[in-house]
């Protein structure tokens, strides 16, 4: 038995399934953050994979993984930081009630 | 043909990654979500490590599993009280996340086994990849050189380090 | 003088006005007063000069083979519709505006300094809007002038509103007073009606004649053959069996007769009492009622040509003399007993001008058509002269009772014996007895009537001595009948001197005008006319005057039961006339049962349900629509990831499907 491409980008796939049931039906903002990792996650996943089985020789995909995390780094520390400030100011991190912006 | 080894590790990972990842979506006390993306983390870290990328892996440790999840678990717990659940989800809530998720997994599914010989590439051996050598190309501008977005990243970074500190700031 | 001096004429109401109304308030109403007089004695002399100068002087080439030319002062270019559509601002001096400078603006010195007197108190309170009033008496006496020295009919047109504006603003002087709003509604209403017609003629006579001008190259009555090429441009162009010129000249005469309050248009002039009666004496004398007059004489050798638009008129002017003349019998308010009269007065200068054509032939000149024209003019400048006599006599008797009514006044000769003997004399003026005034301008009237016809002349002459019966029976009513009971602590006297100057001044000139020699300077193509007194009319209508005269004496000069007889005996016909012929119920009838029933209801109804309602269903249709996709942008970042994502994997789903079948 060997492991093909198809075995890993099953997983991967499942793992950003997830992630966008996660984002669409969570309520607290920072859930909703992990979700996004997730389905980041899995995009990186599918990059060094592609990258390890299409390309061998070549190191595209690994650089753009490692891009990417450097990214999603930045990202979420820049997010967190705006949902616990408004945390701070309305006592909450529920995105239904952060609506004090949109009227 | 894989060593049987090689092959069970990827049938716990595999495993491993499915199971926490709807984890992470479905329980409802937000530190163990946590927990479980952080096992999905170490999970991915380990299919870099089986795909010879060694540096990628200790990277996804170092960046996601020491610090990302680290930074979730402080705003968890700034933001939440211990043992705090949240609502259950209604239904109608539910099975339009479910709806979206199983959509796209099926839409996707459906196009990678249609493209089945495309997708039952095995894995090749690779010779190695030598941490010098990674530098050299990330400070490169030759062919594979990737010194531009690593000069764009650095200020990406600079400019989140600005942005948290004024977000931060208190006034 | 130089004719271009008529500039300042109509300038100084202009400035005055600005002024006034401006400026006035800043200042005392005696230095307004003071100064609204000078500026006006100023415009006066100035007109005079102009007026002199075109009539007697022999400079700036006149008069050309024995005929008065008009002399356009100056007429630049206003707004260009087309090259050959322009319509000008300008001055003209002919006979009829020369005079009428001096008409106008004699009244409103007049009026101006009896003002003065008048105006300064109200009821025993200080008058409120003394600035206001010079300077709307600024502007009414501007735009009268402006419409008079007009060189177009677009012009005409504009200083017609202006006038309109000015008269709304003048009656309804006392705002306040819910009467005053309704009468200088009406007025504004009734008259904007006509000028609608008015302005329906100047475009049908401007489209075929493609010219508003009245005189100069392209104008249409420089002359008679201007005239007959105006007409001959319609080019035989009919309208229901009427040739389209005269359907303009009768829409244009509507459009004055609505000024000139003829029947059935008439029935504003009576309310506009509600004003001053200083404004009474200027818009019955000398300023809106003879712009009708004056709109056809201006348009005359055109109405000539059209002898159906002229029978139109005469047979309105006539009607009108002798109703209004009937009402004026039985009414009880000295004021609109006046204002009756001037409309049986401005008909019959209507008549007249209408009459001109007696026997239709364009080539019987003097004695001809000239001749009813010549009288008309003639009658509206020994009207002006005597109507604002006795309205001005009449707002010093008001002035001294605080009433309007005759019941209040009766035997005040002994009192006021200035004012008897100048109402008296404009009485004598306005009835025809020589050697007054009004005798020798009415007289060329029925000259020009009897010359249409007997029937014409007749009935003039009937009207005529009507007009003596009723206008005495006011002066008897107000002067004698009996006794004067003293209802106020103070006693009724002469009024003070600003009011009483101008009364001596205008009853001497209503003795005096007849002797202007019109015939000579006023006619409607500039030549001398050759009349002379027709010694058989003038008779009769010195008889009949007489006999009106004696007929209201003896039923009016001292108390008896006469008059009452004949009211009892003739109670309908007396009641009919008191509430003139009911002609304002009939109205208000007309607009409110029928009109407003009948296509004002339905057309607001259409308006509401159809007009509005499909408006407002596209506006339900839009707003239901947005309120049911409103949803969509709830703000919630999940559903539009969710409907991203839904839309990304639909377009990857039809991707897929077209590339991999």
């Amino acid at each position: 038995m060997n492991l093909t491409l198809l075995m890993y980008l099953i997983p991967s796939l499942i793992m950003f399934g997830c992630g966008v049931y996660g984002f669409i039906t969570r309520k607290n903002m920072i859930a909703i953050m992990i979700s996004l990792e997730l389905m980041l996650n899995s995009v990186d996943i599918n990059f060094v994979v592609f990258n390890r089985f299409l390309f061998p020789g070549q190191l595209e995909g690994m650089f753009f993984t490692l891009f990417a995390i450097a990214l999603a780094a930045a990202e979420t520390a820049l997010a967190l930081a705006i949902i616990i400030n408004v945390f701070r100011i309305a006592k909450k991190v529920d995105i239904n009630e952060i609506n004090k912006l949109k009227f | 043909m894989e060593s049987v080894g090689n092959i069970i590790l990827y049938f716990v990972i595999a495993l491993a990654i499915i199971v926490f990842s709807v984890l992470t979506v479905t329980t409802r006390r937000i530190l163990r979500s946590a927990t479980y993306l952080l096992f999905v983390l170490f999970a991915t870290a380990i299919i870099y490590f089986q795909m010879d990328y060694e540096f990628l892996g200790a990277v996804q440790i170092a960046v996601y599993a020491g610090g990302i999840v680290v930074l979730f678990v402080f705003s968890i717990l700034l933001t939440h009280r211990p043992g705090e659940r949240a609502d259950a989800l209604t239904n109608h809530r539910k099975w339009i996340g479910l709806s979206a998720a199983l959509l796209g997994v099926a839409v996707c599914g459906y196009s990678l086994f249609s493209y089945a010989n495309f997708c039952s590439k095995t894995l090749a051996s690779s010779n190695g990849l030598d941490i010098a050598q990674l530098g050299h190309f990330l400070l490169s501008t030759d062919k594979y050189g990737y010194l531009l977005p690593f000069e764009a990243i650095s200020v990406l970074l600079l400019a989140c380090i600005i942005g948290g500190v004024v977000i931060a700031r208190r006034r | 003088m130089p004719l271009s001096y008529s500039i300042a004429v109509i300038a100084i109401p202009l400035f005055m006005f600005f002024f006034l109304g401006l400026v006035g308030v800043k200042m005392g109403r005696k230095t307004t007063g003071v100064l609204g007089v000078c500026a006006m004695l100023v415009t006066t002399v100035l007109a005079y000069g102009v007026a002199l100068t075109y009539f007697f002087g022999t400079g700036e080439g006149q008069i050309v083979d024995g005929v008065r030319q008009a002399v356009t002062v100056f007429n630049p270019d206003w707004l260009s519709f087309t090259k050959t559509l322009v319509v000008r601002m300008g001055i003209v001096i002919d006979p009829i505006s020369a005079m009428m400078l001096v008409v106008v603006t004699t009244v409103s010195l007049m009026v101006h300094l009896y003002s003065m007197g008048y105006m300064s108190d109200h009821e025993g309170n200080a008058e409120k809007g003394f600035q206001r009033f010079y300077a709307e008496l600024a502007l009414f006496t501007f735009s009268m002038l402006g419409l008079v020295v007009a060189t177009n009919l677009f012009q005409i047109f504009i200083f017609f509103e202006m006038v309109g504006v000015s008269s709304y603003l003048l009656i309804g002087f006392y705002y306040s007073s819910p009467a005053a709003i309704h009468a200088s509604k009406k007025a504004f209403i009734v008259t904007r009606l006509a000028d609608g017609f008015f302005l329906l003629g100047i475009m049908v006579l401007s489209f075929y004649t493609g010219t508003f001008d009245f005189f100069g190259s392209n104008g249409m009555v420089d002359g008679m053959d201007a005239a007959k090429s105006a007409v001959a441009s319609a080019g035989g162009a009919t309208f229901m069996g009427c040739s389209v010129i005269a359907w303009a000249l009768t829409f244009i005469f509507i459009g004055g007769a609505g000024k000139s309050a003829m029947y059935p248009l008439h029935i504003w002039l009576p309310d506009a009492m509600e004003g001053p009666t200083p404004v009474s004496a200027l818009i019955h004398a000398a300023t809106m009622v003879v712009a009708g007059v004056f709109l056809v004489a201006r348009l005359f050798p055109l109405y000539v040509l059209e002898q159906g638009a002229m029978e139109i008129i005469t047979v309105v002017g006539a009607f009108t003399a002798f109703y209004a003349a009937a009402i004026a019998c039985v009414q009880s308010d000295i004021k609109r007993a006046l204002a009756f009269s001037t409309i049986s007065q401005i008909a019959f200068m209507m008549t007249s001008l209408a009459v001109s054509s007696a026997d239709g032939g364009l080539i019987q000149i003097h004695g001809g058509y000239g001749l009813g024209y010549m009288a008309s003019m003639f009658h509206l400048f020994t009207h002006a002269m005597f109507k604002a006599l006795l309205f001005l006599c009449a707002g010093a008797i008001i002035h001294a009772v605080h009433s309007n009514e005759n019941s209040d006044m009766h035997g005040l000769h002994k009192y006021m014996p200035i004012t008897s003997i100048a109402f008296l004399i404009g009485c004598l003026a306005i009835a025809g007895i020589p050697p007054f005034a009004g005798f020798w301008s009415k007289d060329e009237i029925l000259v020009a009537c009897y010359e249409k016809g007997l029937g014409w002349g007749i009935w003039m002459s009937m009207v005529a001595g009507l007009t003596a019966f009723y206008m005495f029976r006011i002066y008897f009513l107000i002067f004698h009948w009996k006794e004067h009971k003293v209802h106020t602590e103070h006693k009724p006297s002469d009024q003070v001197w600003t009011m009483t100057l101008p009364l001596i001044i205008l009853a001497t000139v209503s003795i005096v005008a007849g002797f202007v020699p019109m015939h000579d300077l006023v006619t409607w193509d500039g030549a001398a006319l050759h009349t002379q007194l027709n010694w058989t009319v003038a008779g009769t209508s010195v008889a009949i005057a007489c006999v009106g005269i004696g007929l209201a004496f003896v039923m009016y000069y001292k108390e008896n039961p006469l008059p009452s007889k004949m009211k009892n005996a003739f109670s309908g016909l007396w009641t009919a006339a008191y509430h003139r012929f009911y002609m304002d119920e009939l109205y208000q009838f007309i607009t409110h049962k029928v009109i407003f029933q009948a296509i004002c209801v339905p057309i607001a109804w259409f308006d509401r349900h159809i007009i509005d309602g499909f408006m407002n269903l596209l506006a339900n249709a839009t707003s239901q629509a947005s309120y049911s996709i409103r949803r969509m942008q709830s703000g919630s970042v999940q559903a539009y990831v969710y409907l991203y994502f839904i839309g990304a994997l639909l377009l990857a789903g039809v991707t897929m499907v077209f590339v991999l079948m």
